[in-house]
């Protein structure tokens, strides 16, 4: 297999003192919708001042540049286990570079490993497809959005959230609600309905890779999106939980088949840093986007 | 909503005058002090009665630097340059609430007059800050480069070795350091206000 390592550390750099196009658009729009003068306008203003800030240094974006969630897909044959080995040292290298803050610490012993590789960390998804090129997707996941993630199992009394599209709405308001300002709002939402506890959080977190503009093909989820879109900035919790008008500006939902006793909704909670990159190989040429 | 810039160290009547939703830049010197510095400062020098003969020089000093001053909730990403001294790379602020049962002693002890973090604090904070003439200021969660580039100098550091570099009291010349009023010296907090009032727009919005 070819050497891919320096265009990973690329990628590493790129998702972790850039952000993507339609993620600072998206900010721009929203600091232009604030109140001028008002808390929730100079928070937008300082973030988008320390964007370009870190584009022209190569700094990141923020000093905590959370988990790598590598989602790479191959063509038939490819050793998985070598690019996993690849996109570990890239991210070791990217490490020693300064691109990313150590941030991975053993669970028993307190100790950081101070090179971002632990156990099941970073985190790696591997898809065969029948492209003939190699797909490296990467998102930077800090732990303060983490932190404010949710899972619910509907039906949910006290919120009154039976188990169908209208209980999915109320419990992503509610989990936006419990949020408040603290998952560095204004944030993206990555929602999964179904699937167990477990592949519930790996399907939100997928959402999270969709660009801002894209249409969700399942016409009910795109309807759901929008709704969303407009009711969760009805709470006027703002960015940072000033108060505002933007409390998330990103949408997207995914469904997974469920069992008969189970309906899970889990909302993985993006911070306004969202941090993420791609790197196509083809033909031995690396592009990035 | 005013924009004001505020040298410290800060008077009372300046303090007075900032209310939540104000925005400010912040310069002068100011000190980090997070979970360890603030319960280090609570320990030795205000649940006590007598300060310990070794921290003595050090309280001295704490009580110049934070006496019309502010504390900032943050762990640095620091680099030491050739010649010894210190530099910010990344500093953003951290979660402030985990320093809510020191804070208002800390404020009350040494008359502080801000406190920088994120996510604001609880009712003990607020009344210290109504009854002693300070404000909250937050900063921006992940603005962490904008920040480090408002740090123009790293006067010195405390407890680096006792506590670590996250945890260290770092000593540091501000200039403009953009933060935002959202607990003010009248009793008002913007985060009990925001979750009042998106709890009210949830519940019209789930019809719970």
């Amino acid at each position: 297999m070819e050497n891919l390592v320096e265009s990973l550390v690329e990628l590493v750099r790129r998702a972790s003192t850039d952000l993507p196009a339609d993620v600072e658009a998206a900010l721009r729009a929203a600091a232009a919708r604030e109140e001028p003068g008002s808390a929730a306008a100079g928070a937008l203003e300082t973030i988008l001042e320390n964007v370009a800030m870190a584009r022209q240094r190569s700094a990141p974006v923020c000093q905590d540049t959370g988990t790598p969630i590598f989602v790479i897909r191959h063509p038939q044959g490819v050793s998985t286990r070598l690019l996993q080995q690849q996109a570990e040292a890239a991210v070791a290298e990217a490490t020693r570079r300064s691109y990313l803050r150590p941030n991975a610490v053993d669970s028993l012993s307190g100790r950081n490993s101070g090179n971002n590789l632990g156990v099941g960390f970073p985190t790696f998804h591997f898809e065969e497809w029948e492209e003939p090129y190699l797909q490296f997707d990467l998102l930077l996941k800090g732990g303060g959005s983490e932190n404010v993630c949710a899972q619910y199992r509907l039906p949910d009394s006290t919120l009154k959230a039976g188990r169908d599209l209208d209980g999915v709405r109320k419990v992503v308001l509610d989990a936006v609600y419990q949020a408040q300002g603290e998952g560095c709002a204004p944030g993206v939402l990555g929602i999964a309905i179904g699937g167990d506890r477990g592949t519930g959080y790996v399907h939100a977190k997928e959402q999270l890779f969709r660009r801002l503009d894209d249409v969700n093909p399942e016409p009910e989820l795109a309807a759901l999106e929008e709704r969303l879109l407009g009711e969760c900035n009805e709470l006027c919790i703002g960015p940072m939980g000033f108060g505002g008008k933007t409390t998330v500006f990103g949408v997207k939902i995914g469904a997974y088949h469920r069992l008969p006793a189970c309906y899970f909704v889990t909302i993985a909670y993006m911070c306004w840093a969202c941090r993420r990159a791609r790197l196509v190989v083809r033909d031995g040429e690396a592009t990035f986007s | 909503m005013a924009v004001y810039d505020l040298k410290m160290p800060i008077s009372e009547e300046e303090i007075r005058a900032l209310h939540v939703g104000d925005t400010v830049r912040l310069s002068g010197v100011m000190a980090t002090g997070r979970d360890a510095a603030h319960k280090y400062m609570v320990e030795n020098f205000i649940r006590t009665d007598r300060v310990p003969e070794s921290e003595r020089a050090l309280y001295e000093e704490l009580k110049k630097l934070l006496k019309g001053g502010a504390i900032y909730h943050c762990g640095p990403v620091v680099r030491q340059r050739e010649d010894g001294r210190w530099e910010f790379v990344a500093a953003g602020p951290t979660t402030s609430t985990r320093e809510e049962p020191y804070q208002a002693d800390v404020i009350a002890h040494f008359g502080l007059r801000g406190v920088v973090g994120k996510g604001g604090m609880g009712a003990n904070t607020l009344r210290a800050c109504q009854e002693h003439g300070a404000v909250y200021f937050h900063a921006i969660g992940g603005a962490a480069t904008l920040i480090a580039a408002s740090v123009k100098e790293v006067v010195t550091v405390y407890k680096k070795d006792e506590f670590g570099v996250p945890e260290a009291f770092w000593v540091i010349r501000v200039e403009g350091f953009p933060v935002a009023v959202t607990m003010d010296s009248h009793g008002r907090s913007i985060h009990d206000e925001v979750r009042k009032s998106s709890q009210e727009a949830l519940w019209r919005l789930i019809g719970a």
